[in-house]
Formats: structure tokens, C-alpha cells, sequence
């Protein structure tokens, strides 16, 4: 199995509900807590799996606004695994998971590092590397009514612009996703091959411009004559 | 990338403390090792396990979690900072013994067995300031260090600053230095052209804001610029990456730790040599070539961007 996630970059709005809600299931699940820090002071700051950002690309009239949220993409060449000294990170053979052990982890940020998507945070408090575990406590929890076996963020989504599946599979939400809009994974240049993809937004219908343009010499005679005789 | 001082202080240090042991065991494989009485040898040997045992243990100050640094020798397979500290500790047996050896007259040039092990110990002490450099170079995400120049950097420069005190405790011991002058003066010249090569060899910018996020501007790939970044306050990844330093700022430090670094300790050996013997002189050599060392292993993080600065605003790096 190749568990991840696809974002439809056309559907996200932006909203922060996948964050939120990654990080109130996370922060009572195997990998809690997600410490927060000075919650209520002046700086605020804390530990999260999930962030969007926001981009902006073009100029008026092909300007447009993206969302972009970024987790662990659970890559297949997963340098945070590799570099790791103690053996805390790693990815699991049976659904390519990358997860951390909280018990052999030293808080040596060197798989943060290595991992060019900013998916990792360390907990200052706990000293402990922090990441996405693609709900791991979720996904296969028998408790759990079967279409609520997915992660939190995806369960949240209120434009759906996220699909949970197993790339392997191509019947999967996520395969079947991918393949009718050409899914894209992350900076392969960097041969992380990651598993998460992205569909990009769909090219938009092209904004007419109407330009007024240079009047030619009988309308500008007549324009003169009209000024003369009005005056 | 934000330099902490606790591994600058450990690749300084245990580069220097690993430099020295390997110098003095190749003088011993060399069969030099025998004009040296007993006493100087056991003293450098001690200058060198008390450098690189300081290195080590500064390089736990910056875990997060130290009561699983015992850990960190498991995945040497895979990994270069497993692989260091893995054989920073087979060093300490192999070394007791090697030292043990030598205080009971176990002779060196008699048996070919002493000879191997010498050898040995130069190898494994290269090969430890090799795995230094290469925790840094293996990382594809921080372009600066991608490089075979980094590890040679660390062992050129390990050597150096082993060289300088090797000749130092052999002039404070009343050893002929006379022989090690040239290999000394050639030691930092070296040093100092491998750095000069991966300062020339370093790009500034390997990569862009497009590259980073392709898949969200497939469509018009001119012009993309990060709205908002996704995080209200800093985060863990903003204090650890984020850092930068203004270009006037590096271009100095670059200056101070190429003059204190490489050519001042030179003058000063040369004049050491060639033109006024003086103790002091070499033991001020020693403070200007560390005090440059640890500019410029500063300089080695103030200057690497991590391409997670493209999620992060930065339109280059
Ligand atoms: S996104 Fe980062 S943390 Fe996740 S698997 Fe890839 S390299 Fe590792
Ligand atoms: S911080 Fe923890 S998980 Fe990351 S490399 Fe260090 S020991 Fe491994």
C-alpha cells in the first residue's frame, strides 16, 4: 500500500479547517500533544502538522489567488528516515506511513533538516520530533463507522478539496483523482518522490480586456467640429 | 540555517582533537614516531582525546532529548551522523589500546603488527571528520553544503589546526621541528585553497519559488509570491531556517575568518620559521587559526538556505 493525500488546489479555499482539525485529533492522539507556546501571550507559537499557505501568481487579468496546504507527503525516498541516527523516524513496509517513535527520539532536528517541505516540528517541551501520521490512529480504528476512517483533515474539508487513499490501488479516491487531472507531486527535482499530490488549479477563461483605442482623423475632426459648434 | 554554538564548537574542536591523533599516529607509521620521547607523545595524544571528547560532548548540548543520545549510533547503516558518533566511540577502545601499547614498549619498529595499527588509527580519525562533513553534505536540501567540498573542508582544516598544535608541543618539548616546518606551512596553504575552492564552488541561489511549487502554478508560471505564509507567529521551522543575515555582515565574517583563519596563522608560523623564534608567536598562531575556525564554521551556517525558505517567502535560495 501507498497511503497519502491528494489536494485539489481548485477546490481549497483556504479556510484552516484541515489545520484545525489535524491538530485537535493529533494533540490527543499518538503523537500528542501538539504544545502550544505562550497560547495567550504576545508571541504565540506552538507545534502543527498541517499548514496552508497562500500564493499569489500572474497580474490582473490572469492573476490568481492559491491555497496550498502542506503536510508530510510520506515520501518514497524519505531523507528524514535515512538521516535519522536513532532509528526514531521511520516508514512503515505495509503503507509507507513515515512516523516518529517518541520513545528513541533524541530532539536532534536533523530529520527537520532533511526534509525539504517543512513538515516537521520539533516539541520544545517534550523534546520530541513532531509530524503528520496521516491519522494513523484513525484510519484503521474498527470503532469508527468505515467512511469516517480517513484523517481528520480529510474527514473536515468543507469543499471536499482532499482525497485519502492508497496510490497503489487504482480505484482509489486519490489514484482515480490523480490520474483524470494529472496530479503533481512537490519539487521532484529534489527526488524525494513524494507521495502526496497536488492537482493544480484548471486554466481560468481568459478575462476580455476592452481597450479603447486611438480614434482616427474623421472622429477627431468631428470631435473638433462638435467642441466648435457647442462652444 | 541558525549557527548554534554548541556544533560549531564540537566540528571545530573534535576536527582539530581527530586531526592531531591521526597526524601523530601516521609520524608513528612513518617510523618518526621513534624520535619522539615517550613523554610528547603521551602528551599530544592527551591534547587530541581531551579535544575531540570536548566536541562530543558539546555536540549533546543541542539535543532536545539527551537521555536518548545513547541512541544515536543505531542506524549507522543509512545514516552519517550514526556513522560519527558510532565510531567516535569504537575510537576510545582502539585508542586506550593503542596508547597502552606504545607505554609498554610494544616496539613499532620492530613489529609490522604496530605499524598496521598505526595506520589503522589514521585511517578511522580521517574517516571520522569524513563522517563529520558528510552529515552536512548529504543533505539535498541545503544547497550550500550538497557538496564534496564540505567534507574535504572539514579534513583539510582538521589537519590544520592538528598540524599547528602538533608543532607546537613538539617546539614546547624541545623535539627537532625542523623537519615538520614545510609539511606545516604546506598543511595550511592546503586548508586554505580547499576552502577558497568551495567558497568559489557554493552558488547563492540553486533554487526558486517555482520550482518549490509547481503544482500550485502550474498555470502561469511568471510571477508567483507567497500571500501568507500559514503560521501566525514564528514557528519551529522559522527559527531553525529562518535565519539571515545581511550579505555586508557575512562578507566580513568571511574576511576576519580568512585572515585570522588562514593568514595570519601563516605569517606567523613563517616568521616562527624563517625569521624570529618565538613561542608566543606560535601559541598566538593557535588562538587566531580557532578563533577563524569558529568564523568560519559560522560563516558555514549563516550562509546555507534551506529550501524550505521557499515555503516561507523567500524567492530564492
Ligand atoms: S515530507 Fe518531509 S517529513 Fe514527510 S516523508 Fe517527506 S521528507 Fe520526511
Ligand atoms: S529529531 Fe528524533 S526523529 Fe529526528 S533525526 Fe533526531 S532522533 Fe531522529
Amino acid at each position: 500500500m501507498r497511503l497519502g493525500l491528494v489536494v485539489d488546489l481548485d477546490k481549497c479555499v483556504g479556510c484552516n479547517a484541515c489545520a484545525i482539525a489535524c491538530k485537535q485529533w493529533n494533540t490527543s492522539g499518538t503523537s500528542g500533544s501538539l504544545t502550544d507556546y505562550r497560547p495567550y501571550g504576545a508571541d504565540p507559537s506552538g507545534v502543527f502538522f498541517n499548514r496552508i499557505r497562500h500564493y499569489e501568481t500572474g497580474n490582473y487579468p490572469d492573476s490568481k489567488t492559491v491555497h496550498f496546504p502542506m503536510s508530510c507527503m510520506h515520501c518514497e525516498e524519505a531523507a528524514c528516515v535515512t538521516v535519522c541516527p536513532t532509528g526514531a523516524s521511520y516508514k512503515r513496509e505495509e503503507d509507507g506511513i513515515v512516523l516518529v517513535d517518541p520513545e528513541k527520539c533524541m530532539g536532534c532536528n536533523y530529520c527537520a533538516w532533511a526534509c525539504p517541505y517543512g513538515a516537521r516540528e520539533l516539541d520544545r517541551e517534550e523534546g520530541i520530533m513532531k509530524k503528520c501520521t496521516l491519522c494513523v490512529d484513525r484510519i484503521y480504528d474498527e470503532n469508527l463507522p468505515k467512511e469516517e476512517r480517513k484523517p481528520a483533515c480529510v474527514m473536515t474539508c468543507p469543499t471536499t478539496a482532499r482525497y485519502f487513499g492508497d496510490f497503489d490501488d487504482p480505484n482509489s479516491d486519490v489514484s482515480i483523482a490523480s490520474s483524470k487531472r494529472d496530479g503533481q507531486e512537490l519539487f521532484p527535482e529534489l527526488g524525494y518522490k513524494p507521495v502526496n499530490q497536488y492537482l493544480s488549479p484548471r486554466k481560468k477563461v481568459e478575462i476580455k480586456q476592452h481597450e479603447i483605442s486611438e480614434p482616427d482623423l474623421v472622429r477627431k475632426v468631428k470631435d473638433w467640429v462638435n467642441k466648435v459648434v457647442e462652444l | 540555517m541558525h549557527p548554534a554554538f554548541s556544533v560549531i564548537f564540537f566540528t571545530v574542536t573534535s576536527g582539530a582533537g581527530y586531526g592531531l591523533i591521526s597526524l601523530l599516529s601516521l609520524l608513528n607509521f612513518l617510523n618518526l614516531g621513534m624520535l619522539l620521547d615517550k613523554n610528547t607523545f603521551f602528551i599530544t595524544a592527551g591534547v587530541a582525546i581531551a579535544l575531540f571528547t570536548m566536541g562530543l560532548i558539546s555536540s549533546t548540548f543541542h539535543l532536545a532529548n539527551p537521555k536518548n543520545a545513547w541512541r544515536a549510533f543505531m542506524r549507522f547503516r543509512t545514516s552519517w551522523l550514526a556513522r560519527e558518533g558510532l565510531l567516535a566511540i569504537i575510537f576510545y577502545p582502539l585508542i586506550i589500546l593503542y596508547l597502552f601499547l606504545i607505554y609498554i614498549d610494544f616496539q613499532i619498529d620492530q613489529y609490522f603488527f604496530m605499524q598496521a595499527y598505526s595506520f589503522f588509527i589514521f585511517l578511522v580519525s580521517i574517516i571520522i571528520i569524513h563522517c563529520t562533513g558528510m552529515i552536512y553534505a548529504c543533505l539535498k536540501t541545503i544547497p550550500q553544503w550538497n557538496t564534496f567540498w564540505t567534507p574535504i573542508n572539514y579534513i583539510t582544516i582538521g589537519i590544520f589546526l592538528g598540524s599547528l598544535i602538533l608543532f607546537f608541543i613538539f617546539y614546547l618539548n624541545g623535539v627537532d621541528v625542523d623537519p615538520y616546518k614545510y609539511y606545516l606551512l604546506s598543511a595550511i596553504v592546503l586548508s586554505f585553497f580547499t576552502k577558497m575552492s568551495y567558497y568559489f564552488s557554493i552558488k547563492k541561489h540553486t533554487h526558486n519559488i517555482r520550482q518549490a511549487t509547481n503544482a500550485a502554478i502550474k498555470l502561469k508560471s511568471t510571477n508567483v509570491r507567497l500571500l501568507d505564509v500559514g503560521h501566525t507567529g514564528g514557528t519551529f521551522l522559522t527559527d531553525e531556517f529562518g535565519y539571515k543575515v545581511a550579505e555586508k555582515k557575512l562578507l566580513r565574517v568571511k574576511l576576519f575568518s580568512i585572515f585570522f583563519g588562514f593568514l595570519a596563522p601563516f605569517a606567523l608560523i613563517y616568521t616562527h620559521i624563517f625569521l624570529f623564534e618565538s613561542i608566543i608567536i606560535c601559541f598566538i598562531a593557535i588562538c587566531f587559526a580557532f578563533l577563524g575556525m569558529v568564523a568560519e564554521r559560522w560563516l558555514f551556517f549563516a550562509q546555507a538556505k534551506h529550501v524550505v525558505n521557499l515555503y516561507h517567502g523567500a524567492q530564492n535560495v
